[in-house]
């Protein structure tokens, strides 16, 4: 790439400091509460209730983190089972839900399919419809097909997310010229064939932060009278019994509030290093 | 793709279109059922009046008429709604894609630590609450401590329940928050950029930064800002939960009450559904103007 003789108006070197430290600066504001629940979660009782409150701790310690197994010990259910339910409908669904909406995106992007722009319109709409009013009748679908008390009642209603289809059917707009599809089409590849070696490897970027996005929502996910057996519920539910314990248990609310960051922030580096990757391969598209 | 008018037509085209029936199909059906048929149900049930105990009865238009002649709260949430709306929505917009280009210009692992900094409050799931300890109403708030101990003030300041500051608040952390979605898709869209067509534009001229991005960054990711766009129209005219976890439930004189807290209100507490729907059908409505006004002046300057 740096092999042209033709120079990108970059900015200077200068510049770049300039531009560096007064984004540093702001991102350093945006990552102020982060960074405050994490001292928090370090800082002994007596610290937490001094005045005047003072950001930084003094005699950090990991505490509020070891007695958690015992304020959560007396669970009917084991905690690994709330664990587990998180991180089963998290992974499972986010797979699920980048094929199912990259395949629909491609169909709604690049073929002629038969009222692909009504569909279109509809998803684009439908994301504007507030979702409080839609809990009833979602609620009688459920049970009509008898989803309640089952994993399904987390899984299926987010598979076709109107945001998922919409980021994806964008950035192939953006990023696949039909020139590229046509050769495809040439050398005889189908339109499966063609959504998966052609199309799927350059919109890359688009699942990958797609993912994290699925990842993030259902991570947060607690039901909401729709699941009534134990043994079904999510970490979410759970930690707010911690939380509910008033001032004195503030340390350990912000230990669990840390732990909950954490399977987030891994999926967070994992998809955005493979988004950041793609740059040098995916630029090209010919 | 155009199907093709060659010989063995017929058979192929069959066979084609069974596959793009199968590959949307599982979206259609479950889009459809999770979606599009609660929609519909939640638009008749603005004609009703229900009270999730009884039967729903046919109530007309009762429902709308209440909202716009007798409902005194409705009118403060619209202007409330409005005013963040059109205030968040653009400077959160224009942020997210600012912040995404000059970001994408520095090497990978600077631009790794700033993309962190940036998405940062998404990741960190409820900890908007810090900013409420901050800006706590008692001398223990760092704010209000900070002052007194300065000699600023003497007694501390009730942040959230005084209008003077309550909607500057209210907005700075709605902005904190909402960059989340639409930068990491602008940080995805510039990536898509192919760097030889900024090549082909230094050959044909393009003379500084701004002109690049004006002439090359912008029309190459044209179909990702939209999607920025409509998100943020979602998100902006959606906005209630950080202000009733900022400013308490209802607030002083209903200073930050949106048109989302309303119909949560009428539906959450006063148990009136089919009200809330009648709220939530003209929350969309105006949501669906946004849309439409918005797609008719990203035409007129693309043209």
């Amino acid at each position: 790439m740096k092999t042209s003789q033709y120079k990108r108006y970059t900015r200077t070197r200068m510049g770049n400091i300039i531009y560096f430290s007064v984004l540093l600066a702001l991102g350093c504001f945006m990552i102020i509460p982060m960074v405050y629940s994490i001292i928090t979660s370090l800082k002994p009782l007596d610290e937490l209730m001094i005045w005047p409150p003072r950001f930084f701790v003094k005699r950090p310690n990991l505490l509020n983190y070891f007695v958690l197994p015992t304020l959560l010990s007396n669970l009917n259910v084991p905690l690994s089972r709330y664990i587990f339910n998180s991180l089963f409908i998290s992974f499972v669904t986010t797979f699920l839900h980048i094929f199912v909406a990259s395949l629909a995106a491609f169909v709604l992007s690049k073929t002629d399919y038969k009222g692909k722009k009504i569909i279109f319109l509809v998803v684009q709409f439908s994301l504007l419809y507030n979702a409080y009013t839609l809990a009833i009748p979602q609620y009688l679908i459920f049970s009509k097909l008898h989803l309640i008390n089952t994993y399904l009642v987390y899984i299926l209603p987010y598979l076709p997310s109107s945001l998922g289809v919409f980021l994806i059917k964008q950035y192939i707009d953006d990023s696949i010229p039909d020139t590229l599809l046509e050769a495809a089409k040439i050398d005889g590849a189908g339109y499966f064939r063609t959504y998966w070696h052609i199309v799927m490897p350059i919109i890359k970027p688009a699942w990958m932060t797609l993912a994290l996005f699925a990842f993030r929502d259902m991570w947060g996910m607690s039901p909401s009278g729709t699941i009534f057996n134990e043994e079904l519920k999510t970490l979410p539910t759970i930690m707010g019994q911690v939380v509910s314990g008033g001032i004195a248990r503030a340390g350990n609310a912000m230990a669990v509030s840390v732990l909950l960051m954490i399977p987030p922030v891994i999926v967070y580096l994992i998809t955005q290093s493979n988004v950041i990757e793609t740059m040098s391969s995916a630029g090209i598209k010919d | 793709m155009k199907p093709h008018s060659s010989s063995k037509a017929g058979k192929k085209l069959g066979k084609e279109r069974l596959q793009l029936h199968l590959m949307i199909a599982p979206f259609a059906i479950l889009f459809f059922l999770f979606t599009v048929l609660p929609v519909i149900s939640s638009v008749g049930l603005s004609f009703f009046s229900y009270d999730m105990i009884s039967t729903p009865s046919f109530a007309g238009f009762k429902n709308y008429i209440h909202m716009i002649l007798y409902d005194d709260i409705f009118p403060i949430s619209v202007k409330n709604t409005l005013i963040f709306a059109v205030i968040i929505g653009p400077i959160s917009f224009l942020l997210s894609f600012l912040l995404a280009w000059m970001i994408n210009e520095f090497g990978p692992k600077l631009r790794g630590v700033l993309s962190f900094l940036f998405y940062s409050p998404a990741l960190g799931g409820s900890t908007f609450f810090i900013w409420q300890v901050l800006f706590s109403g008692d001398r223990l708030g760092y704010v209000n401590s900070f002052l007194i101990n300065m000699g600023l003030i003497t007694s501390p300041i009730q942040w959230f329940k005084d209008a003077q500051y309550a909607m500057t608040l209210v907005i700075i952390v709605q902005l904190w928050v909402s960059l989340g979605v639409s930068f990491l898709a602008n940080i995805a869209g510039l990536q898509n950029v192919n760097p030889e067509i900024y090549e082909a534009g230094a050959i044909d001229g393009i003379r500084n930064r701004w002109q690049e991005v004006w002439y090359i960054t912008l029309p190459s990711m044209k179909n990702i800002l939209l999607f920025g766009c409509v998100m943020q129209i979602q998100a902006s005219f959606s906005i209630s939960g950080i202000p009733v976890a900022l400013t308490g439930f209802p607030s002083v004189n209903y200073m930050t009450h949106t048109i989302v807290t309303h119909l949560t209100d009428v539906g959450t507490i006063r148990y009136e559904m089919g009200y809330a729907a009648a709220i939530s059908v003209f929350l969309f409505a105006i949501m669906a103007v946004a849309r439409v006004l918005i797609g008719k002046l990203i035409d007129m300057t693309g043209k």
